[in-house]
């Protein structure tokens, strides 16, 4: 039996018919849509690599039935810069060597705009570390992560003083 | 995966009928159905996808002073509520202890409470698992089982219950409101869960079709707001189930113990509430004696299931600390490193 579902990409409305119900929603992106920005690492919830924003909140897309998601709002790392400029949580990655082989750096970037949106870790590196750790990084890059996180998450402060100023 | 039907239906009455079917399961976030149905360790032929039911997903405080989390709350949203965390500290800071941010953002209410054990036999489809199939052996009996149970386990199963969020949850006296083929009931959340005896592939006390709506707080559960903790010892600081964990929460008039409350994570097929314990404590002074009395009751029955009578002492040391910290105060705001040994939070003091 097949089933239709629309869902919104990085923007834009994508509707899709499913053959088969045991697509997720990473597998959607990856193959239907070809966004592989999105990664498939240990497919069982365990890595982080996977992590996109449904509906405002960073989730494993690997543990996502796309079928049960109908109407959903997705936000994957293509569609997180504008256009050449790149979003400060990129550009903060660069700057500090937030990566090395770079697999799991979309699934650390989704999940940072993630995390800085819950607005539960502030700029307290041990709280960053902790709200960090659904990713994980086989080369050990963290420190430069965290690194990166807290420029990100310091701009962010300083805009929103700016803007109540 | 195996192939199976999808069904979404728009009651619960249409849903509890549906899962009623046999090989029908429920669909909720699928952070853990979809995991054990990847490794084959489930095999349905339908689920029964409850995530669009409305109602479902409110926290309510009753004209009694209940509190009734509906089952689709996010274990994420429940955790992050500040009135929710500031009246039941212990079961936030537990669900915070949990998982990863993702899970929890995913994670539902109901499911945490219905997820299943982390044995490694249960999950590698070529053991003999009596969990995962009836009659067919245990292979955790003879093997790596330094995490196993230490209470209420059996020859036929030694595996543990993982959930962080039921063990204050159970410590506080919850209730679950369970709609089935004859209505809606509700039971103690202590009988959800079921010890193994000879028929572990029954996790729960719950008939084909039955489907959790809600879990409710009684109203006496916010007296404990000011003294409680969850504390939890494993693997790694974050992202790890627990080896032993512990809520303790305490209510204390006039430099007394009025009423205590503990329960054990990690150490049975259920969360363990450990009444013996709460019996000691009560009127007595806070000290470090009597915390160490109540160790003592909590564990009384327990005994190693293999290599892993290291969790017994653990155990004690893990219940000695909790109520110690309890003592000392629910802290203003959940530590960095939720329910960790290793926080340095005021009032961290080895046992």
């Amino acid at each position: 039996m097949n089933h239709s579902i629309s869902l919104t990409v990085n923007g834009a409305r994508r509707d899709f018919v499913l053959d088969d119900p045991r697509v997720t929603l990473l597998d959607l992106l990856r193959e239907r849509l070809h966004l592989t920005g999105t990664k498939k690492g240990c497919d069982r919830g365990q890595c982080g690599a996977c992590t996109i924003l449904v509906d405002g909140k960073r989730i494993n897309s690997c543990l996502a039935l796309a079928i049960s998601h109908d109407g959903a709002d997705i936000l994957t790392i293509e569609g997180v810069a504008r256009g050449d400029q790149l979003h400060p949580v990129q550009a903060a990655f660069i700057a500090h060597d937030g990566f090395q082989c770079g697999f799991c750096t979309p699934g650390q970037i989704m999940s940072a705009i993630g995390m800085m949106r819950e607005a539960q870790a502030g700029n307290d590196p041990e709280r960053i570390r902790e709200c960090m750790s659904g990713n994980l990084c086989r080369c050990g890059a963290y420190a430069g992560i965290v690194d990166a996180v807290l420029e990100a998450q310091a701009g962010t402060d300083e805009a929103n003083q700016r803007r109540s100023a | 995966m195996k192939q199976f039907d999808y069904v979404r239906p728009a009651t619960v009455t249409e849903a509890v009928a549906a899962a009623a079917q046999p090989g029908a399961v429920y669909l909720a976030a699928g952070t853990n159905l979809l995991d054990l149905m990847k490794g084959g360790v489930s095999r349905p032929d339908r689920l029964v996808d409850v995530t669009h039911l409305g109602g479902l997903d409110q926290i309510e405080t009753l004209a009694d002073g209940s509190l009734r989390i509906g089952a689709l709350v996010s274990n994420a949203d429940l955790a992050h509520d500040a009135d929710f965390a500031k009246s039941y500290p212990a079961v936030a800071e537990a669900l915070l202890s949990g998982a990863s941010a993702q899970l929890r953002n995913a994670a539902t209410v109901g499911g945490n409470l219905l997820q299943r054990t982390r044995c490694a036999y249960f999950y590698d489809t070529a053991s003999r698992c009596n969990k995962r199939e009836a009659g067919t052996g245990c292979d955790a009996r003879e093997g790596e089982n330094r995490t196993h149970s230490v209470l209420g386990w059996s020859e036929s199963c030694i595996a543990t219950h993982p959930s962080d969020f039921c063990v204050p949850l159970v410590a506080l006296d919850a209730v679950i409101e369970i709609e089935g083929k004859h209505g809606r009931r509700e039971i103690a959340l202590d009988e959800l869960h079921r010890l193994p005896g000879n028929t572990p592939e029954r996790d729960a006390a719950l008939e084909p079709g039955d489907l959790i709506v809600a879990v409710r707080l009684p109203p006496s559960a916010r007296g404990f707001a000011a003294h409680a903790r969850y504390l939890k010892v494993r693997e790694r600081t974050s992202y790890a189930f627990a080896v032993v964990s512990a809520a303790s929460a305490l209510r204390i008039e006039n430099g007394k113990i009025a009423e205590a409350r503990l329960a054990l994570g990690g150490v049975a097929a259920k969360p363990w509430r450990a009444r013996a314990a709460e019996d000691v404590l009560r009127g007595v002074a806070p000290t470090a004696d009597a915390f160490q009395e109540a160790a003592w009751r909590a564990l009384t029955d327990a005994k190693p299931s293999g290599d892993n009578a290291f969790k017994i002492e653990l155990a004690r040391r893990i219940v000695v600390r909790a109520l110690t910290l309890a003592a000392a105060g629910t802290p203003a705001r959940i530590p960095a490193l939720p329910a960790s040994p290793f926080a340095s939070t005021s009032g961290a003091i080895h046992a």
